[in-house]
């Protein structure tokens, strides 16, 4: 007798060589979603989680209840989530010019997904920490993090607040509430839902903020963070990052058949909301509702922002090897940038001119910071880090083998 | 014969033995339709089929528990761990399960898998692109680990491993994909294709595991290393003009004692290195045994040249990678005594 079953593999709607596909994007129009009460449950939450909260309809106009809780936020503060996204793009373009030109190993750029990092950033205050990843620099960015320090990390120098240990991009930035970045996928989501405990435990009205991609929610770490902020239901956001690809890999490989990976949390008790993070109005009244939620003691929550990569993974990637070159082209939710802009020129508080001003400004500002953090070292002009240094802060007292080592290393 | 970089030795091994055995099967994050980070599988699936070579979420202990379950059914997994670094979330299937499903059952069950990865370091990965975690392979029985050095190597050590009725850990230096390195990274990068050690038989080979090659032939002094290391080891060698023996053990466990023993007895000095951290790394229990076995050999205390006990580093890779230099000053110093 023969088995009844085949195995099934997911297959991403296009490769190389055919035409981009989003037709099975369910995209619901902007403004049809509620707004939960801050202490909904999981139950309660099951539309949330499996369509999409949109604010900006195709026109650039914010439409429905989310965009009345969010109300309307005064010009500057979007002119400032301009700017932030702005800044991003522009290093990442340089940087990974710069990688390119030999100038460091490694680079990885969040292109697309600069609205989530940008707007969430906002609503945190001092003492709040992320757990982010390696796409998460906009959280730096727009946590007006000093770009000395963020260039001189991705260039290893001495600028490096971590002496080059860590490889570009894998930040660590107490003060800015910005955890260590781990390479290993996932560990860091768990730490979110520990240190969330912590500030319980200890009475800190201060919440933790998980980060993760939704590939990397395919690791045991995922679902132990899920379980655990269900048991114990400590002050954290839990952030998975859905820009559609893991490398190489087709997000429906992680997602398997279920729905949606908001839909996932449900499972574990606890409420989702699954948002357009091309649509930096959404991004800002979601993340509005989900910290006041998590601050006013209601419990943990879990977002899924449906964004997509434009770039390559990494500068080690080339995509064009398995998916359709004009594929972020033809992504339905456009650009994070553009429509803010539009949005912007819409109200009547920007113009096509004064952006134009704006990027030239940006760009000679990130330009300007880049000379100064190259003049203390590239790949292509090593001013090296002492190597003794790795030995420092191995361990807080430095063990009497390190000591040898050290000076069996000669210096 | 043909020459091929050792990421193509890899892969004809497992093209061949996909070939071979219809019970094989390829898996692990992005080794399917795109072929792997490194490109070890390219081209695989389209050969083979989706049901053959396929694409995992990303979570190395399933894809070593699955392969487990599937190995202890009867079929033979070769799966892969994109970076050695990675290979933790499975350190329990691996050492809890795959090394004692046979004994522990005793011989109801077993589990031929192989989990592939790359390891080591040279190539500006920082701490989790570049680690050699082979002890803490080493240390479980009921594991077998190789780590190959040339590409004829490669291919013929995967196949044994894919062949074996046992799991393997199968460590591919990383820094050796494309071509041997002696450890001057600023030296141009050479290439497989040019190297005699690039050579590689067609179709299906095997070198048995748990047997030594050896790399050089020498009186002076025996050095004891593998993977990357034998290719920065011989430039050492060639630096101070030595009539060194070098021996790439290429077998981590089991360790081919009677080869190793043979030689230092010969020479009468031994250094041992690895990219490693040095406590608790394999050359401390390499130099158990040597000394165990050769003490009234030996002229001089054996010397171990490994990676410094800190995680690996970013930019200070080269202060950290144990290289030419510090081989030399080991190498000096045996030979003073
Ligand atoms: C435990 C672990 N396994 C594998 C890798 C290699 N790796 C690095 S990034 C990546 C893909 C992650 O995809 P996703 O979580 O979707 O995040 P994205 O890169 O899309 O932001 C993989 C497989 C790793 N870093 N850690
Ligand atoms: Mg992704």
């Amino acid at each position: 007798m023969r088995s009844n079953s085949k195995l099934s593999f997911a297959h991403p709607p296009a490769r190389p060589g055919e035409k981009p596909d989003f037709s099975a994007v369910d995209i619901p129009p902007a403004g049809v979603l509620a707004v939960p009460a801050l202490d909904v449950t999981a139950t309660d939450c099951i539309e949330l989680a499996n369509s999409l909260i949109r604010v900006l309809d195709d026109d650039g106009r914010p439409v429905g209840p989310w965009a009345d809780y969010l109300g309307t936020p005064d010009a500057e503060t979007l002119r400032t989530g301009l700017s932030d996204m702005m800044t991003s793009r522009v290093i990442d373009t340089r940087m990974l010019n710069a990688q390119r030109q030999g100038k460091m190993s490694f680079y990885i750029q969040q292109i697309g997904e600069e609205a989530i990092g940008c707007a969430f950033q906002q609503a945190l205050r001092p003492g709040d920490m992320n757990f982010p990843t390696y796409r998460q620099q906009s959280l730096l960015i727009a946590g007006g993090y000093p770009l000395e320090k963020l260039l001189g990390q991705i260039y290893s120098n001495a600028y490096d607040p971590l002496l080059g240990r860590q490889l570009p991009t894998l930040h660590s930035a107490r003060e800015h509430g910005f955890f260590t970045i781990s390479g290993n996928l996932g560990t860091q989501y768990v730490h979110a839902v520990g240190w969330a405990m912590a500030n319980a435990l200890t009475g800190k009205e201060n919440i933790a903020v998980g980060w993760i991609g939704d590939g990397s929610t395919a690791s045991n770490d995922f679902h132990t963070g899920l379980l655990s902020a269900s048991s114990y239901w400590p002050p954290v956001v839990l952030n998975v990052v859905n820009n559609q690809w893991a490398i190489s890999t087709y997000t429906g490989v992680a997602r398997g058949h279920g729905r949606t990976y908001a839909a996932r949390a449900l499972g574990y008790g606890l409420p989702a909301l699954r948002v357009d993070g091309n649509d930096y109005l959404a991004v800002m009244a979601v993340t509005k509702w989900a910290t006041e939620r998590v601050r006013g003691g209601h419990g943990p929550v879990l977002i899924e922002w449906y964004t997509y990569r434009v770039g390559a993974h990494s500068s080690s990637d080339d995509p064009s090897a398995y998916r359709p070159k004009d594929e972020a082209k033809a992504w339905p939710l456009g650009d994070p940038i553009e429509r803010l802009k539009q949005h912007l020129i819409a109200r009547g508080d920007w113009s096509e001119q004064r952006h134009i001003q704006a990027e030239a400004q940006i760009l000679a500002e990130v330009v300007e910071v880049q000379r100064r953090v190259e003049a203390a070292g590239t790949l292509l002009d090593p001013q090296p880090i002492p190597g003794a240094s790795i030995f420092k802060g191995v361990y807080a007292d430095t063990p009497e083998h390190i000591r040898r080592q050290r000076q069996e290393m000669g210096v | 014969m043909p020459h091929m970089t050792m990421i193509e030795a890899l892969r004809d091994a497992m093209d061949v033995m996909l070939e071979r055995d219809d019970k094989v099967v390829i898996f692990g994050e992005d080794v399917g339709y795109f072929g792997g980070v490194f490109r070890c599988t390219a081209g695989l699936q389209k050969k083979f089929g989706e049901e053959r070579v396929f694409d995992t979420p990303i979570n190395e202990s399933a894809i070593v528990g699955l392969g487990i379950g599937m190995a202890a059914q009867g079929m033979k997994p070769c799966v892969e761990i994109q970076f050695a670094d990675y290979v933790y979330p499975a350190y329990d299937q691996i050492t809890q399960e795959a090394a004692r499903i046979r004994h522990r059952s005793n011989e109801q069950f077993s589990c031929p898998i192989v989990i592939r990865m790359p390891t080591g370091g040279g190539i500006y990965g920082g701490q989790t692109h570049s680690q050699s975690p082979e002890a803490l392979f080493t240390h479980v029985a009921g594991l077998k680990v190789v780590e190959p050095c040339t590409p004829h190597d490669a291919k013929g050590l995967l196949i044994a491993a894919m062949q074996d009725p046992d799991p393997v850990i199968f460590l591919e230096p990383k820094r050796l994909y494309n071509g041997p390195f002696n450890g001057d990274h600023a030296a141009p990068a050479q290439s497989w294709k040019a190297h005699p050690l690039g050579e590689v038989p067609e179709g299906h080979y095997a070198i048995p595991l748990g047997k030594a090659r050896l790399h050089r032939e020498g009186d002076a002094v025996t050095i004891l290393t593998y993977g990357t290391m034998v290719f920065v080891a011989e430039a050492a060698v060639d630096r101070l003009g030595l009539d060194a023996e070098i021996i790439d053990l290429r077998s981590l466990l089991p360790l081919d004692l009677e080869t190793i023993e043979a030689s230092v007895r010969k020479t009468g000095r031994c250094v041992v290195i690895h990219e490693a951290t040095r406590t608790s790394g394999l050359a401390g229990e390499i130099i158990a045994c040597v000394q165990e076995a050769c003490f009234y050999h030996l002229e001089a205390p054996i010397i171990r040249v490994t990676g410094w006990d800190a995680p690996y580093p970013h930019a200070q890779e080269w202060d950290y990678f144990p290289g030419q230099e510090r081989i030399c000053r080991a190498l000096t110093s045996v030979m003073e005594s």
